[in-house]
């Protein structure tokens, strides 16, 4: 299913990108972020296991069990600082 | 109670906290205390002893969508478990200088005790689960600020587990 990507903060530079749509076979949250750092294939990859990421979906933030449906939006962002 | 204008606000620009507070107010004569916190930039990052007073502006970026319907919930929320009338934040992104003004919250009650209680809640709420991220530009370079564990710990007293440093 294609599903809408957003980065943000230290992510979005390290992705090189503020949001892309990308078709995968991920079904939760955890196995597209699986898929995306198997995609890109780096060493130093922000989405990495043990990295800090929090992640949205719908605009709501959610654990990685959460189930993907089509078209969604995704949202990947480091820990929120502002106040 | 109906209010005329947003109880959220992201914008670039600063805010006037006395017409904020008026506004809120709205002449509403039932109103007895109002309890604002305004959050402005330090030029000294807690961080590092190191960096003391080298930060030299920072710079505020946001999820547009999530940090106003975030921002939505946590006041529904306050509404929930304080008797206050109502309640407004706004929130400043882009590049700011130190002493310039971030961020305002500002709550109507009858009595202190509601407003004060639904004015830390809603900072507390704000500073784990809204989605800004700030950078600090220092002589030493630009870097983005880390998440401090204390915040998840002042929302844990509120009986929420934060979950984001």
């Amino acid at each position: 299913m294609q599903v809408h990507i957003k980065y943000f903060a230290s992510i979005r530079e390290a992705m090189g990108c503020g949001s892309e749509a990308w078709d995968t076979s991920a079904t939760t949250l955890g196995e597209l972020r699986q898929a995306l750092v198997a995609r890109d294939a780096r060493d130093d990859h922000p989405l990495a296991t043990g990295r800090a990421a929090r992640i949205a979906l719908n605009q709501l933030m959610c654990e990685e069990d959460a189930l993907l449906t089509p078209g969604c939006e995704v949202a990947f962002f480091p820990p929120v600082t502002g106040g | 109670m109906a209010q005329t204008t947003p109880r959220v606000r992201i914008q670039h620009g600063t805010f006037d906290v006395s017409q904020e507070i008026a506004e809120l107010q709205a002449g509403d004569p039932r109103v007895g205390a109002v309890c604002t916190f305004l959050g402005t930039v330090r030029d000294r990052n807690v961080q590092g002893a190191a960096h003391a007073a080298s930060v030299q502006s920072l710079e505020l970026e946001h999820y547009p969508g999530m940090t106003e319907k975030s921002i939505e919930t946590m006041i529904d929320e306050a509404h929930r478990r304080f008797d206050i009338f109502g309640a407004r934040v706004v929130h400043r992104i882009g590049v700011l200088a130190p002493t310039e003004q971030v961020v305002l919250v500002a709550v109507t009650s009858a009595h202190r005790g509601e407003s004060f209680q639904a004015c830390e809640f809603l900072m507390d709420y704000l500073k784990t689960q809204a989605p800004f991220w700030k950078k600090e530009q220092t002589p030493q370079g630009a870097h983005w600020v880390d998440a401090r564990v204390s915040d998840d710990a002042a929302l844990a007293r509120w009986g929420i587990a934060a979950r984001n440093a």
